[in-house]
């Protein structure tokens, strides 16, 4: 049998070869797997390889074990105060982070005003622009101590917190402007009568309100000591001139922020990924310090190495970054400057409007995506 | 809504009303995860009509099992990362009234009374 000039008598194997390293990626694949590369023109690399076959030719296995995330995955608290945090979550994967963020824009519940009753409005502010503005107001109430509301039910102390609007500005005064801690809660329900048709029914003790409070909402424990109140007193609501009154009454409904964006509980959530700055080489005195003015946010410093005088750059503050690309911006800048960003550390920041504490948010958005899942789970079986 | 074939049961496509990308994502990367997916998406028929459509191929067990392991996988994952946020916070709040106190120490020179060590 004649054999090819190129074939060798025994079997050779690439596997054989000395630098071939198995069960780990190449370091240009695992840069590629773990990093977006921000480049001057776009970022490349941006999708995640989840793929449970995806490196089975090299002989690594990418499917997901819960261990492996378990004991992979961290949390990391930067900041919390009463109305924002910040914190790091390293191990997990943009698809998860990204229903986090959903779900608390979204779908978290809280309780804003949703029917407005008017009784008296004589000011500049139309009727619905003020009920648009009532709405939006935050109040400071725990919505999982209320039931929702639907069409069939008819409002009761455990599904609705009534506020009462009077305000008048008399004649010969200057303008007045109505803030948001103007709205009085009144606990024990509407107070506006409803006009009934027969007259003569209404022998017995209370005339019908628009809304059945059993008891007062002020017996439930939570609301003993705290009146429920808007969050901020200070949100200009109407103004009135000298003569214009406004009375009405608003009802309190729980909601979720896909109906409407003043459910919302958070003033916004986002999340961004760990930025990396690496120096490809050594970048020493004059540019040192031309990278260092060219950073708008201080990310780089100059440390000064002893003896021979000469200063280098390093990274200092890599998490400041805000990838503006103004250190790769010039000429050859690109081959001594490299941003990355880490696909798999996520700074999430989550700003609170009042209702509930930012870390209180975050859990019952993890609460509702795990109802999510069981809820999938039984439709299935 | 299971939309497959009656002799093969490894490949099916399933439409769920009421959700949108918060959940098909996540349950999409998930599927991904595990090692008996061949080819796994979903889609978004229309916008304004809230269902999705999951696609499930697998390499030989029905479609129906595995996507039931991927979503119970993520309930385990979203768990895991409760509790792991849950003592995080509680560490960085503990750490913070330990510094809170020793700056109060370090202010008030002569009032010991009130700290407890």
């Amino acid at each position: 049998m004649a054999e090819g000039a190129g074939e060798e008598k025994k079997k050779f194997s690439i596997w054989d070869l000395p630098d071939v390293p198995m069960g780990q990626l190449l370091p240009h694949l695992e840069l590629q797997r773990s990093r977006v590369s921000c480049n001057k023109d776009a970022p490349i690399h941006t999708e995640s390889i989840q793929y449970s076959g995806a490196y089975a030719s090299m002989g690594i296995n990418n499917s997901s074990r819960l261990d492996r995330f378990s004991n992979n995955f961290r949390v990391e608290v930067v900041r919390l105060n009463e109305d924002d945090m910040e914190f790091d979550m390293i191990g997990i994967d943009a698809a998860i982070a990204n229903s986090f963020r959903r779900i608390l824009i979204a779908e978290l519940p809280t309780m804003a005003i949703e029917k407005v009753f008017i009784a008296n409005n004589t000011s500049i502010i139309q009727d619905e622009v003020l009920a648009h503005r009532l709405g939006l107001v935050p109040i400071h109430v725990d919505p999982r101590l209320f039931y929702y509301l639907s069409e069939n039910d008819q409002p009761n102390e455990k599904n609705t917190i009534v506020f009462k609007l009077h305000v008048q500005c008399k004649r010969g005064s200057p303008r007045i402007t109505v803030k948001s801690d103007a709205l009085k809660w009144l606990p024990n329900g509407s107070e506006l009568v409803k006009e009934t048709r027969n007259a003569a029914s209404d022998s017995s003790s209370k005339p019908e309100t628009y809304t059945y409070f059993s008891c007062s909402q002020e017996t439930i424990p939570e609301f003993v000591k705290n009146l429920i109140i808007p969050k901020y007193p200070d949100i200009i609501i109407a103004k009135l001139g000298p003569g214009r009154e406004i009375e009405l009454e608003a009802h309190a409904v729980k909601g979720i922020g896909k109906t409407h964006a003043k459910w919302s509980p958070v003033a916004t959530a986002w999340y961004r990924m760990l930025p990396e700055v690496v120096l490809l080489e050594d970048i020493e005195d004059d540019l040192a310090e031309e990278l260092k003015s060219k950073c708008p946010v201080n990310v780089f410093d100059i440390e000064d190495l002893g003896k021979a005088r000469r200063r280098r750059a390093t990274v200092a503050r890599p998490r400041a970054c805000t990838l503006c690309r103004e250190c790769i911006k010039g000429d050859d800048w690109e081959k001594r400057v490299a941003l990355h960003r880490v696909k798999d550390h996520f700074i999430f920041t989550i700003e609170s409007t009042g209702a509930l504490p930012p870390e209180v948010l975050f859990t019952e958005a993890m609460k509702i995506l795990e109802d999510e899942c069981e809820r999938v789970i039984t439709e299935l079986s | 809504m299971e939309h497959g074939s009656f002799t093969d049961n490894s490949a099916a496509t399933f439409s769920l009303t009421d959700e949108d990308h918060t959940i098909a994502n996540a349950v999409r990367f998930t599927l991904n995860q595990d090692p008996r997916v061949t080819f796994c998406g979903y889609s978004i028929p229309h916008p304004s009509e809230a269902r999705v459509n999951i696609r499930v191929q697998t390499t030989g067990d029905p479609a129906r099992e595995v996507l039931k392991d991927a979503c119970q996988n993520l309930m385990l994952m979203c768990r895991h990362v409760r509790c792991t946020f849950d003592k995080a916070v509680e560490h960085f709040k503990a750490s913070n009234a330990v510094k809170a106190l020793k700056i109060d120490s370090q202010d008030s020179s002569g009032d010991d009374s009130e700290e407890s060590e």
